[in-house]
């Protein structure tokens, strides 16, 4: 598996795509940050971009990639490699090339500001931390949307319906609900609500980090007092890496019975 | 060498495969012959553990085919259409598929000598022709000595003299003993080099022999019309 995940990777490292991703995000970073002036506002502001872009991207890219490679796909298959190396490896190789672009891109530019020496280190990190993980969770899903389409027009649909429910509907649904269900007490849902997402999650974690929780008002406080102990961390992150750990189950399951 | 027992396979409503028996032994070319949508791919790609059968029992050297990757150390695989990743060059991906089976040794060069592919080591794969992208598909199969070699569709996109150059390849590698086994459409092409032909038809083996018992078996002059007289039955 860790040849497939080398290759992959380097074909990756090589394309045209990866650069124009990495060169994104240290645009990104230069003029947040060099305009700005502000390390804080710097965070926020690419935590909005982060939330919606690394899945938009992880999803596409991944749905992309696993349909580029299909033919060489299947000259693998017939080489005396065990199937899940292959397609976990390739997908380790796609997550990890576009993480890598995402805290390469954003890193450089935040060392040069100074970050080291600021208190913002620690939100910088989440930040990254939470990149990572949309990355490697969207990838993955991808794949399993791949794996699961051999029509590429209608893997790209799921695809980009998959991204636009949890990046943007699920939120809808959400307040929606918030709203209709005003006379009841929702703490408990609303953080449900918030776990079941990795959106959502991303979000929450970046927000209580950066202590602006108070704009959230009493749930806000309810968010704060769960996130804001380790235990609420700790959950949180096993939340993130079960939305990683199941859409790879699924891909090692679906890859085992498939045709090619 | 491959032994193939009442194989079902089907994809949704479509029966492909419909109890395929079929034994091949060690040494020698097996054409497999058949009209478009007979399951030559299908039962290929099932000795391959690409396809997944419904039913059945395939063997490859004595080791059953199911849930089983090792078996393939032994087989060469020349796939339909060449399609590798454009940001590798030609010798990187050679080196690739040596490091992915590092425990065969390669003769990469003397086929690279062959097929003269020298000029293009450097190049993309992206940038490469049709023709050029087969001949480095071929010598990616035939670079490792595997007592099985299977080729898909061999001809595709091959110019006269590259056409003569594998004629002689797949010559000298029968001469090492390799069982040898090549779908095509090119009735001439398999003429002259198949020892013997198993030809499909809507997912059952219809005729498996030699092509001098196959003119026998349908009073017909040559080949071609050997052919043309099963497809004529069949579909009268």
């Amino acid at each position: 598996m860790l040849k497939i995940l080398k290759y992959s990777f380097y074909d990756l490292m090589r394309s045209r795509w990866s650069y124009v991703y990495f060169l994104f995000y240290l645009l990104l970073g230069v003029v947040l940050l060099f305009l700005n002036n502000d390390l804080n506002k710097a965070v926020i502001t690419l935590m909005n971009v982060i939330i919606m872009l690394v899945p938009l991207i992880g999803t596409i890219f991944g749905v992309m990639y696993y349909y580029n490679s299909r033919e060489f796909t299947e000259l693998l298959l017939a080489q005396p490699i065990k199937r899940s190396s292959i397609f976990l490896g390739q997908y380790l190789g796609v997550a990890t090339s576009l993480m890598m672009s995402l805290v390469v891109g954003l890193g450089i530019p935040f060392v040069f500001y100074g970050v080291f020496y600021s208190d913002a280190i620690w939100d910088f990190i989440l930040l990254l931390i939470a990149g990572a993980f949309l990355t490697f969770i969207f990838t993955a899903l991808a794949f399993v949307i791949g794996l699961s389409n051999e029509n590429r027009i209608k893997g790209f649909g799921y695809a980009i319906l998959v991204w636009l429910f949890l990046a943007v509907i699920y939120d809808g649904i959400f307040l929606m609900s918030l709203i209709y269900f005003e006379d009841y007490p929702l703490d408990t849902f609303s953080l449900g609500a918030v776990l079941l997402n990795p959106v959502d999650l991303s979000r929450v974690l970046i927000l209580l980090k950066l202590d602006i929780s108070a704009l959230l008002g009493y749930t806000g406080a309810v968010f704060h007092k769960f996130f804001g102990t380790n235990m609420g961390l700790i959950l949180s992150f096993v939340m993130l890496t079960v939305w990683v750990a199941v859409p790879a189950f699924f891909i090692w399951r679906i890859s085992k019975r498939k045709d090619f | 060498m491959i032994k193939i027992h009442n194989l079902y396979k089907k994809f949704g409503k479509n029966e492909v495969l419909k109890g395929i028996d079929l034994s091949i032994n060690e040494g020698g070319i097996f054409a497999v012959l058949g009209p478009n949508g007979s399951g030559k791919t299908t039962l290929i790609k099932s000795i391959l553990g690409m396809v997944i059968p419904n039913s059945g029992e395939i063997q490859v050297n004595g080791m059953s085919v199911k849930q089983n990757f090792k078996y393939r150390d032994e087989i060469d695989y020349l796939p339909q259409i060449a399609n590798f990743p454009g940001n590798l060059k030609v010798n990187e991906l050679i080196a690739m598929i040596k490091d992915l089976r590092a425990s065969k040794t390669a003769n990469d060069k003397e086929l690279i000598e062959l097929f003269k592919l020298e000029p293009f080591l450097d190049k993309k794969l992206v940038n490469l022709s049709g023709g050029t992208k087969q001949k480095v598909n071929l010598v990616l199969t035939f670079m490792f000595n595997s007592s099985l070699v299977i080729l898909d569709e061999p001809t595709t996109g091959l110019d006269p003299i590259s056409l003569l150059r594998l004629k002689k390849l797949i010559a000298q590698e029968k001469e090492k003993g390799k069982t040898i086994l090549i779908t095509s459409h090119i009735l001439s092409f398999v003429e002259e080099v198949a020892d013997e032909i198993v030809f499909l038809l809507e997912g059952k083996i219809y005729f498996k022999g030699s092509i001098a018992d196959l003119r026998a078996q349908t009073k017909q002059p040559d080949f071609e019309h050997a052919i043309a007289s099963i497809l004529s039955d069949s579909y009268a």
